[in-house]
This record gives C-alpha cells, sequence and structure tokens, in this order.
C-alpha cells in the first residue's frame, strides 16, 4: 500500500507530535481516504493558498464542524453507492471537546461511519494556547495563568455515552497501536473515535526532542491510558508494570511549574481511583511491556 | 397534475422534483414541514436521497456543503435564527464554489423573538455569494427550486442559491400547484456536472484552505465575476422553463409601469396585494405600476433601472427592519436610479416586519406619505409606516409578569 502522503519540511513547530500521529493516521488509511481537518495546528496539513503538502482529497471545515462536514461527505459517498472510501476527521481538542462538541455528538447519535481522530495537545494551540475543556488540571496556559482550577472531561467516556461502536485512546509513543487501531476504526460499521494524546513542546514548555518521552511518561504513570472499547467492551491495551507517581511527567512540562500540592495530590488520586476502577472492573487484561 | 399544498410542501416536491441526493435539516418554524415532507418522501421511497437528521442548522449547513463536495445534488432549508446560526458556513458553501439549494421560510431575526415572517434572515447573508430568489406563490415556491438548481450548477456559475418564501404567507399558505411531470424536470435538470470542486481520492486536492493576501481576492474575484454571469444563465434557464412547463418567470416582473407616474417596488407575498392596489388605483385613473423583484443577488440594476427610470416617485416596501439605515432594498433601487436624469423621487418604506400584515391600507398609506412628502430627493429614512405611536414601547420589550402592561393600541401613525 502506498504510503507517505504527507510532504516532509512543513511549517509544524520542531518536535511536534501531532504531525507524527497525522503521518500515522494518513499511512494507515492508504489513498481511498477523504480528510476533513478544521482551523488548529492541523489545519497546515490541509495546505496554504496554492500549496498542499498532502496527497489526500481534504477539506479544511469550520471549528464546531468537523463530524457535520464529514458526515456530509459520508451521506454524499452513500448517494453514490461508493462505500470503498474512509471518511477522516482529524481535529484538535478545542475543535473536538468545546466548540465540536455538538455536531460530534450528532454525527455519533445518528451513526455516521466516519473516523474521527483527536489529536489532543490539551489547549487552543494554534491561537496561542488558550485553555480547553480537555487542558489538564492546574497546567499553565495564556487563560488559565494561574493554573486550571477545574479537570478536563474525559471524551472517551462522553463517546462511551453515546453507545459509539468504536472508541480508543493511543499515544504518539506507541505509533503501531495507534495503527492497529486506526485500521480497526476504519473498518467499523458506525461511527469510530480515536483520542490521541499529543505532546506539544511549544504550548506544554518541553525541549522538542522530549515529545515521546513524555507521551511515554503519560502512559506510564497512568495519566493516559491506553485503551479501546469495541461495542462497549473495555481492553486496556497498555498497562504499566508498575506506575510511575504523576509527578514524573508533571515535572518535565514548564505549564507545570506552578501546580500546588493539593492539585498533584488530587490528579494522583484521580489516577489511582482510576486505575484501581479498572482493576476492579476485570478490564485490565494485558501488559504490552510499558 | 394540480393538487393543494403549502408553499412548504411546494418547496418539497420541487426538490423531489430535482432529485436532491442529499438532505440535512433542522426543524425551525415556519421551516419544519419541508423537513418532515422531504424525511417522509425518503422514508416511502420517493425520494431516492440519504436524509441527515442533522443536531443544528450549524451542522445542516456543514452537512450539505460535505455532501456537496462528493459532487451530489445537496439540499437543506432553514428560517430565521437557524440561518444566522448557518451565518458561518453559508459563505463556505459560496466560496467552495458549491451549487447547494436551500429553502428558507422566511422569518424575523430576533430580538425580540418572532415566529413570523419579514426578510431579515435571507438579509442578513445577502453579501455572502448566493444567489436569491424571492417566490410570490406556491406554485412559484415548487418551481423555483428546480430553476435555482439549473441556475446554480450551470457551469458558468457554481454558486449556491437560496429560494426564500414568505414564512407563513407562504410556507403554511395552501394553494394549487401545479406539479410538473418528472420526466420534464429531468430535461430541464440533468444530472449534476462534475463542478468545480470535488473530494475524489482519485484525484486528491485540498479545498477550502487558508488563504494569504496574495491569493484571498484572486478567490474572491472569480465568484463576483460568476455572479455577473447569473443574469444570462438565469434568463436562459427562465425561457427554457417557460417553454417546458408553460410559466415564464423572469429576474424582475414589472406590472403596467411603462406609463406609471407612481411605482411601487416590493418581493415577495405582498406583491399579490400591490398588485390588487395597483389594479384598483389605475380604475380610478391613477397611473401606478408594481416592480417586483425576483431575483435580489444577483441584483438586477439594468432591469430595475430600465423599469423605473421614467415614473415620476418610486415607492420601496422593505419587508426588513432598517436601523441605522434604510432598506436593503431601497438602498438597491437607489443605486440603480443613481445617475438618471431627471431621477426619479425614491421613498422608502419598512413594513409587515416580524409577521405584520401589509394590507391594501398600509400600501395606500405608503403612497400618500411618500407623495405627500415628495420634495427633490424624495425621503430617504427608514420610515416605518405601518408603526404605531407607542406611549408605553419599553414595556413590548420587557413584559412585566402581569402581562396588562403591552397595549400597543394603534393611536395614529407617528410622524416621522
Ligand atoms: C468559530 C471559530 N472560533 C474561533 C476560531 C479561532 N481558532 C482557530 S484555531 C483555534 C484553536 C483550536 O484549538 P484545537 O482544536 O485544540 O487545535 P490546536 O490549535 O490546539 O491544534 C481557534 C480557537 C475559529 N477558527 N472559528
Ligand atoms: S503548537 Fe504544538 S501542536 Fe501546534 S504545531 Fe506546534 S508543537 Fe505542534
Ligand atoms: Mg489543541
Amino acid at each position: 500500500m502506498k504510503k507517505g502522503f504527507l510532504a516532509h519540511g512543513m511549517t509544524t513547530c520542531a518536535g511536534c507530535t501531532m504531525e507524527l500521529i497525522a503521518r500515522t493516521v494518513f499511512d494507515t488509511l492508504g489513498e481511498k481516504t477523504i480528510v476533513v481537518i478544521p482551523p488548529g495546528c492541523a489545519a497546515i496539513l490541509a495546505g496554504y493558498s496554492l500549496e498542499t503538502p498532502l496527497e489526500l482529497p481534504v477539506v479544511m471545515s469550520n471549528l464546531e464542524a468537523t463530524a457535520a462536514f464529514a458526515a456530509g461527505i459520508r451521506a454524499g459517498l452513500e448517494a453514490q453507492g461508493k462505500n470503498d472510501v474512509n471518511v477522516l476527521g482529524f481535529a484538535g481538542d478545542g475543535g473536538t471537546a468545546d466548540i465540536g462538541l455538538q455536531s460530534l455528538s450528532g454525527a455519533v447519535e445518528r451513526g455516521d461511519r466516519i473516523l474521527y481522530v483527536c489529536y489532543d495537545n490539551e489547549a487552543y494551540m494554534n491561537t496561542g494556547i488558550q485553555g480547553s475543556g480537555s487542558t489538564p488540571l492546574g497546567a499553565w496556559t495564556t487563560t488559565t495563568p494561574g493554573g486550571k482550577a477545574s479537570r478536563r472531561k474525559d471524551l472517551g467516556l462522553i463517546m462511551d455515552a453515546h453507545g459509539i461502536p468504536y472508541v480508543a485512546t493511543a499515544s504518539p509513543a506507541y505509533l503501531e497501536d495507534l495503527a492497529k487501531k486506526v485500521a480497526k476504526a476504519a473498518a467499523t460499521p458506525g461511527p469510530s473515535f480515536i483520542h490521541v494524546h499529543t505532546p506539544c513542546p511549544t504550548g506544554w514548555r518541553f525541549p522538542t526532542a522530549k515529545g515521546i518521552e513524555i507521551a511515554r511518561l503519560a502512559v506510564r504513570t497512568g495519566m493516559w491510558v491506553i485503551y479501546e472499547r469495541v461495542n462497549g467492551v473495555l481492553e486496556v491495551n497498555i498497562k504499566p508494570a508498575k506506575r510511575l507517581p504523576v509527578t514524573e511527567y508533571l515535572k518535565t512540562q514548564g505549564r507545570f511549574a506552578g501546580i500546588g500540592e493539593e492539585q498533584v495530590a488530587a490528579m494522583q488520586a484521580d489516577v489511582d481511583r482510576t486505575w484501581s476502577q479498572l482493576a476492579a472492573s476485570g478490564e485490565v487484561l494485558q501488559s504490552a511491556g510499558a | 397534475m394540480r393538487q393543494v399544498m403549502d408553499g412548504n410542501t411546494a418547496v418539497a416536491y420541487g426538490a423531489r422534483l430535482s432529485r436532491v441526493q442529499v438532505v440535512a435539516a433542522y426543524p425551525i418554524t415556519p421551516q419544519s414541514t419541508i423537513a418532515e415532507v422531504l424525511a417522509s418522501f425518503c422514508d416511502e421511497g420517493s425520494l431516492n436521497a440519504r436524509y441527515l437528521r442533522v443536531e443544528s442548522e450549524h451542522s445542516a449547513m456543514s452537512a450539505t456543503v460535505g455532501a456537496s463536495y462528493t459532487g451530489v445534488r445537496a439540499f437543506t432549508a432553514t428560517a430565521s435564527v437557524g440561518l444566522a446560526l448557518m451565518m458561518e458556513v453559508i459563505g463556505v458553501a459560496a466560496g467552495s464554489r458549491l451549487p447547494i439549494v436551500m429553502a428558507v421560510a422566511n422569518r424575523a431575526l430576533c430580538s425580540p423573538w418572532s415566529l413570523w415572517c419579514d426578510h431579515s434572515d435571507t438579509m442578513a447573508m445577502r453579501d455572502q455569494g448566493w444567489i436569491q430568489m424571492y417566490a410570490e406563490n406556491c406554485q412559484e415556491a415548487l418551481d423555483f427550486v428546480p430553476l435555482a438548481y439549473r441556475i446554480a450548477e450551470d457551469p458558468l456559475v457554481q454558486l449556491p442559491a437560496v429560494v426564500a418564501i414568505d414564512g407563513f404567507f407562504l410556507s403554511h399558505m395552501s394553494d394549487t400547484v401545479e406539479i410538473p411531470e418528472q420526466e420534464k424536470v429531468d430535461s430541464f435538470l440533468p444530472p449534476r456536472g462534475p463542478g468545480l470542486m470535488r473530494m475524489d481520492p482519485a484525484a486528491p486536492v485540498a479545498a477550502n484552505v487558508l488563504t494569504g493576501p496574495p491569493f484571498f481576492t484572486e478567490a474572491k474575484y472569480p465568484m463576483a465575476e460568476a455572479m455577473e454571469r447569473v443574469p444570462g444563465v438565469a434568463g436562459r434557464a427562465m425561457a427554457e422553463f417557460g417553454r417546458v412547463f408553460g410559466r415564464q418567470y423572469a429576474q424582475v416582473v414589472a406590472y403596467r409601469c411603462e406609463d406609471a407616474d407612481t411605482a411601487l417596488v416590493a418581493m415577495g407575498s405582498v406583491c399579490g396585494t400591490v398588485h390588487h392596489v395597483v389594479d384598483k388605483l389605475r380604475s380610478q385613473g391613477r397611473k401606478v405600476g408594481l416592480l417586483r423583484l425576483v431575483m435580489f443577488r444577483p441584483f438586477p440594476y439594468d432591469e430595475v433601472r430600465a423599469a423605473l427610470v421614467r415614473a415620476k416617485n418610486v415607492i420601496v416596501l422593505d419587508r426588513t427592519p432598517a436601523v441605522g439605515t434604510v432598506g436593503p432594498l431601497q438602498a438597491e433601487v437607489r443605486t440603480a436610479l443613481y445617475g438618471t436624469n431627471p431621477p426619479p423621487e425614491v421613498s422608502g418604506f419598512v413594513a409587515g416586519i416580524g409577521g405584520r400584515d401589509i394590507p391594501e391600507a398600509t400600501v395606500l398609506r405608503a403612497m400618500e406619505e411618500a407623495l405627500a412628502a415628495a420634495s427633490a430627493i424624495g425621503r430617504a429614512g427608514p420610515a416605518f409606516v405601518d408603526a404605531p405611536a407607542l406611549e408605553n414601547w419599553v414595556d413590548v420589550i420587557r413584559s412585566a409578569p402581569a402581562a396588562t402592561a403591552v397595549a400597543p393600541a394603534v393611536v395614529e401613525v407617528k410622524s416621522r
């Protein structure tokens, strides 16, 4: 199968993991794919003026309408009996968890066969690192200068509450897992959603070489759970052998420099609770040697 | 076949006859029954389309755009705040050069809330690159849908189009409508051609991307050029429509204007009333005419000038609240007449907003006021011809719980 749909030398920041995620997603889906990208850092993958780095048909949607554009494209393809084309929405956390949540909810509730990948860099990066509904507790952004006072929302659970047939999380530290999930999602007869952790050196304040390391730390501390839920049945795909304390993750990033002890304790408690719930539910199945 | 139906049903028949392939719509009064009838057409199999029960008008327009990008004929319908919610994507449809047709059952924009007719919704989108046609009756509500697709999909055009029908006055009024035969519509409106924009894995392109100052003008300018080709395309399409279906349409309809001293200008369902007023005054020996705008975008400046240039007085009825300006129809008519010598005296009135009826008396009052005030330059201000004098106007927007406060009795027409 053809690979390399995205040219090199784009104007994403050095060390951007979103770009890596995008390459993996596009290469897994292959050429029979139509892509919808809203405003956000990924818009640069769609193109600028007369140029595009992407060798796939792509339309830049409106920020709150990625899923609706994709749903319309799917409907148009279905009306023509073209059923062998993937329809991919590739959107940031702001365009997904906040302003785009409504259209995503509508498309998933209707059962439209779209594959929606949310690359989550945990803030509105393209507009200058403003806080989003997916910004974690305690994180500095330009609109949470004293650290975010509230927790993030859980997109995966929101999707699960819709009864979505396929929802998964992924990480650029585990690209094979991501690729496997993209293939599975594309083969799902209904809507599918993949939520990908996306370390961002520019917005999170870490050295450009550290993105993958930080992504892996998020998994090893248990802060980012790598799972898959097929028709409601949960499977944790990567189970850290021994969970590191969340501080190991937090200390790598300037955005958590001002975080208070209470918030760190709250985050650790959240992580511990999540994992004991997972263990109790019997759904923690295997270790991928994280 | 002739059948009694309301304007919304007529629109739905127009969409079915146009063989639309994707419909995305969200309920809003007075549009909702268009969405309902189309849903039942799809359900019963009389229309072979994918029906997207979207969760908002924003998504209705977004999905319609998405569908149109795959090359199918896509349709949506809305009104009022629904159209306002779509507004962000309205420009995407035009800029992406997608020949979508949207029906709008015209309804006032809030505030205050209103369910009823005026043109403030479609007027708010008038410069976004959409063709706009305003129907006068239920037959036109049906006919204008295939006509709009034919014009929009013309290779010389490739722009979206609105078919506007006055909320309630047309959307919910029943009338006898001739339903054209499918074969005739098929011959008038062949399947959508390849178009300019298409999402096709066999020939990938990037569409609607961020575009810098060196190219933005280059993207917009061809839209304006395409819009300039609409009158020619529409004229040919309307002529063929006349040949095929026996109903002749035009971008403007001048009724008894040739020798009129006084010409009234209006759009939409009120034209029926104005028509009647013209006949009545003509029978009294007064030289009065009506110029009806069928197309508001592109604005038919030449036709309007030609029809009005001989009149002494031109009186424009805007069914759109004009705040801090004159009504949009009046502004356009003034532009059309600018530089004519001698210039007709143009007066403009706002009437019939928020569903207020425009009876004969209102039309006559507008005429009498205009003629009485006639001066060298006419009157340009935003005159609300059917506004009562209210002592307690603030109570209208700030209703007290006792609900006794609002008593907007028409005392007299306020002097303006
Ligand atoms: C309706 C609307 N509001 C605001 C914007 C401005 N805007 C452009 S990109 C962006 C940030 C999007 O954040 P996210 O989806 O997280 O993507 P990221 O930039 O982080 O990649 C915003 C707010 C817009 N394009 N459209
Ligand atoms: S701001 Fe972050 S997500 Fe955006 S391009 Fe730069 S590194 Fe990538
Ligand atoms: Mg983001």
